[in-house]
């Protein structure tokens, strides 16, 4: 049987089958082998679809033979086979990772659970990018977010149990949110398929209930995406998750979410319709120019690290969104780019600061006093992430700044530029506090030796940490796919 | 024998080799500082077979990659950058025997981290001084501002933490707030980056934008000391005192100067500038900081300190005299670079060896040292000299240039200036002289017996000081690569 028309679909059900099987075979190694399977094929599959959009087009593929708009179709296009990649590639290396990591922050007996839950994520994150059906993402969107409650909530301190059921509360609302929407959609259109569905929005084009579908719909999604200031979950969540969640999260779930995003305002609603009727421009671009302040400021007075980069996060998201206020190419543009080299950046931190957590017991400042002795490559790798974090060139960070910027400047919004430089060296502050604790001060008394970081945990992080600097030298793979991507949301989604 | 091309590659690559040599033979001290040595010795060689080519016209140049369709990491040999790369390169072998005696005879902490980031240093100085755009040359600016920050906060102590933050804390924000927008916007207008002769923006933009434009790139150029953004100077006189003499008195500030003449001649063109009169400002802006950093220079009793101020109003000779734009006085400002270097980094050894020898970091301490250091202080008075401006020394032909032609183009402020700062510079370098030559040592008893620093470093600081005597003689290397900028 030739498997390979069916590849959109393995895409979601390699995953997706995994996550019964490992608690079906219980025991952790297998239910790791078997999870570790899943998340490789899961990164083939990603990346043989990216190869097949870049080189023949748009691939649609109707679930279960029933051509849209009646059944469940999957489309994918440049954008979407580039958030699949980014979100397999980074679980195919968070799970090795895992592996190790969880030994000293997962009971032993829920392991397993825990591979569960994290192919669960997976395959509901891969399913919301991949599919062409509003109902659809609802689905997947439910998936990755329940799976991830439980994840956050498997953190040893208990305060982890707290968060979880925050992130619960803020995404439950958030996920009501969206379900609005969408069923405000289907009101007016009579269709759930993404396409069909912004055609047939053109006649009923600011309608009282599609302008209410469209305010649902943002609001929702900006939940799950973290947009200030709806952030209040992510601190809390990234902080007390398990290291290899916290990586895995960070790197993946709102960048999904900004994807959900960017396909409704582009594909369904049209940028003319979103952008238009509404001061939609003025109102994203000061939320993201409040995230990029605020959470940066706020990052500064973090004493922990895990806290401090998840504060990073909301005003990393800041600037997505502050590409896709500009409703422009370039600006789009800076947005996708960012989307998938913030993810490496981020993704790689959080390993960092799981192998730290282990080598050293902790997250926070004072733990990691001296590190750049006692770690002396992990100190490396944060200082590498940093940098991206503030966009220093060589790093892949400084790619989207200067798409950023240039996009900025295209719109004659000199303020802005200065605003986006500015915002960066508040990251060059909240960076520079763990460098001047890990390099330039003595470790802690009663610390005690550095635990080994096992090979399992190291290769994978090391991999990630090359990729920030690899994607800052060659963009032919980011910002090719980044710009037709965002071309073709602007141009041809019509 | 290299083709152009390879040496300009080796010309970084041989460095960066360096430091990772230097660090695996981190255990073992002398060979590490033979790998030093070795190192700044082949990157002068390699450098130098560059030089024949340049002098005859040509302009070797290569394209390493594509960071972004249209913008390349690309390089390109022209006099200016030829000119710096020699400098710097040729004062890091002098430099690196200095630090070996200075390193030693203070026994310093993490030797091995030092000399690992001076050679990272020295890489990144390379990749900026043959940068073939501007893009180029700001990512190695930024590898500049990092590597050299590790050397600042050397001591790790709480006051060498608080140079690095105001080091990197100015350095970093003039660079991504001003020179990074700066250079977006040139790309946006120009479409390209490229440094070209005569410039990239001629008939692109009104003088008033021209002007602006200007502004963001020299202030974004913290390097260069501008005031208001010249504090990091002083800050970074934290670091071990060789740091200062290569990096802060030339491989740091000469990057920053270099790039902004660099800048001028070859984004903005020295006739688009001249026709929209879009530098003037930058003469009063630059006369000014000379003027007041020649004055604070001269109420600073700690040595470095008064070093540093003079380093920042001499900086600022350079901006200024570029500014101008009159022919001569862009020679003197490339000649200023390099007569600034050899000068003051034979003030800042001889400062070091000071300190090694007898423990003494303030002018006031300095009563009849002359007659235990004659070296050292004799060096010191033949480098003040050249500060100054007077003959036999390479400061005086600079100072000739900058002068005529501030003359030929009528710009009498601008003479008023440099006559000005030039008795401000005697009036705060004599003294030092005359207190350690002519002042009888102080009689208290608190004084321990000493006599020169150690011997590597008496012979690094005459070594230089000799370059500032043979400079005046001998100018003309440096003086027809200067040549060549104005008539390509």
């Amino acid at each position: 049987m030739n498997l390979a028309p069916h590849l959109p679909a393995l895409q979601v059900v390699v995953p997706l089958i995994a996550a019964p099987l490992t608690v079906l075979l219980r025991q952790r190694s297998v239910a790791f082998a078997v999870a570790l399977v899943a998340s490789w094929l899961a990164l083939a599959i990603s990346l043989l679809l990216w190869w097949q959009v870049a080189n023949t087009g748009i691939i649609s593929y109707a679930i279960g033979s029933w051509p849209a708009p009646w059944g469940i179709e999957y489309r994918i296009d440049r954008l979407n086979s580039f958030i699949l990649v980014l979100v397999a590639g980074i679980a195919a290396l968070v799970l090795p990772f895992s592996r190790a990591s969880i030994e000293s922050e997962v009971a032993a007996q829920q392991h397993y659970l825990f591979y569960t839950m994290f192919v669960l994520c997976l395959a509901g994150l891969l399913g919301i990018a991949i599919t062409g059906d509003a109902f659809n993402i609802f689905v997947f969107l439910e998936v990755s977010s329940l799976s991830a409650y439980v994840l956050i909530a498997l953190g040893r301190d208990r305060r982890a149990l707290f968060a979880a059921y925050q992130y619960l509360l803020m995404g439950s609302i958030g996920a009501t949110f969206l379900v609005i929407g969408i069923g405000l959609l289907y009101l007016m259109t009579g269709t759930l398929n993404l396409a069909d569905m912004g055609q047939r929005l053109a006649s009923v084009q600011g309608t009282r209930p599609v302008l209410a579908a469209l305010a649902f719909i943002t609001v929702g999604v900006s939940l799950k995406l973290a947009l200030f200031p709806l952030h209040q979950w992510l601190p809390n969540a990234y902080t007390f998750a398990p290291s290899a969640v916290s990586a895995f999260l960070a790197a993946t779930a709102t960048k999904v979410a900004v994807y959900v995003l960017l396909r409704f305002y582009f594909t369904v609603f049209g940028e003319s319709a979103v952008f238009a009727r509404l001061p939609m421009q003025q109102m994203m671009l000061l939320l993201a120019l409040a995230g990029m302040f605020a959470a940066s400021t706020i990052a500064i007075f973090q004493t922990d690290l895990k806290r401090l980069f998840a504060y990073s996060s909301v005003a990393q998201i800041g600037y997505i969104i502050l590409g896709l206020s500009f409703n422009s190419v370039s600006g789009l543009t800076a947005s996708i780019v960012h989307l998938f080299n913030h993810g490496v950046t981020k993704g790689a931190i959080f390993m960092l600061l799981g192998c730290v957590a282990l080598g050293v017991g902790g997250t926070s400042l004072t733990r990691v006093q001296g590190l750049g002795k006692r770690m002396p490559l992990a100190s490396f790798g944060m200082v590498i992430g940093g940098l991206s974090l503030m966009g220093v060139p060589g790093t892949a960070g400084f790619i989207s700044k200067w798409y950023l910027l240039l996009a900025a400047l295209e719109q004659g919004q000199w303020w802005l530029v200065f605003m986006i430089a500015l915002s960066s060296l508040l990251a060059a502050v909240y960076v520079w506090r763990f460098v001047e604790a890990a390099y330039l001060r003595e470790p802690h008394q009663n610390t005690t030796n550095v635990a080994p970081t096992p090979w399992l945990m190291s290769v994978p992080t090391a991999i990630l940490v090359l990729a920030i600097v690899y994607f800052g030298l060659d963009t032919s793979f980011t910002m090719g796919t980044a710009s037709e991507a965002a071309a073709a949301l602007i141009g041809g989604s019509r | 024998m290299l083709t152009p091309e390879q040496a300009i590659l080796a010309s970084m690559a041989v460095p960066l080799t360096g430091a990772i040599l230097i660090s695996l033979a981190g255990r073992l001290p002398n060979l590490r500082e033979a790998i030093t040595l070795v190192t700044a010795a082949v990157l002068l060689t390699v450098v130098s077979t560059l030089l024949p080519l340049v002098m005859a016209g040509g302009r070797p140049s290569l394209v390493l990659f594509s960071l972004l369709p249209g913008l390349d990491i690309a390089f390109a040999v022209e006099p200016l950058g030829m000119l710096f790369a020699l400098i710097a390169s040729g004062l890091w072998i002098v430099n690196s025997l200095y630090s070996i005696g200075y390193m030693r005879g203070n026994q310093e902490a993490h030797q091995t981290r030092f000399f690992v980031c001076f050679a990272l240093a020295l890489a990144a100085t390379m990749g900026i001084a043959f940068s073939g755009n501007l893009l180029t040359l700001f990512i190695f600016y930024e590898v500049l501002t990092l590597s050299t920050y590790p050397l600042v906060t050397h001591h790790g102590t709480e006051k060498a933490r608080d140079g690095g933050r105001v080091y990197l804390g100015l350095l970093l924000s003039t660079s991504t707030v001003l020179l990074l927008p700066a250079l977006v916007f040139i790309w946006h207008v120009a479409g390209t980056t490229d440094f070209t002769v005569g410039g990239i923006l001629a008939d692109k933009l009104k003088p008033g934008e021209l002007a602006l434009l200007l502004g963001l790139c020299v202030f974004g150029i913290g390097k260069a000391a501008l005031m208001p953004f010249h504090r990091w100077l002083p800050a970074a006189m934290v670091a071990p005192t060789p740091v200062s003499a290569l990096l802060h008195a030339v491989a740091v500030v000469k990057a920053g100067v270099f790039s902004v003449v660099k800048v001028m001649v070859y984004v903005f063109g020295v006739d688009t500038l001249a026709t929209a009169g879009a530098s003037n400002w930058l003469v009063l802006v630059a006369g000014f900081t000379i003027i007041a950093a020649s004055v604070v220079a001269l109420t600073a009793d700690n040595l470095k300190r008064r070093l540093a101020y003079s380093t920042i109003s001499q900086l600022s000779y350079v901006t200024m005299a570029a500014a101008l734009l009159a022919p001569l006085s862009l020679v003197g400002a490339v000649l200023h670079i390099a007569a600034h270097a050899v000068g003051k980094i034979t003030l800042f050894f001889a400062a070091g060896a000071i300190y090694t020898a007898a423990h003494k970091t303030e002018v006031s301490q300095l009563d009849g040292i002359g007659r235990r250091m004659p070296w050292t202080l004799g060096a010191f008075a033949i480098a003040a000299l050249s500060m100054i401006g007077l003959p036999p020394t390479a400061g005086f032909i600079s100072k000739w240039y900058m002068v005529s032609g501030a003359m030929a183009s009528q710009h009498w402020l601008a003479v008023t200036v440099i006559v000005l700062s030039t008795l401000l510079n005697a009036g705060y370098f004599l003294p030092i002289v005359y207190r350690a030559f002519f002042v009888a040592p102080p009689a208290d008893g608190h004084d321990h017996p000493h006599g020169e620093a150690p011997l590597p470093m008496v012979i690094a600081l005459t070594a230089t000081a000799a370059g500032t005597v043979l400079l005046f003689f001998f100018p003309d290397v440096p003086l027809a690569l200067a040549r060549q900028l104005i008539n390509p």
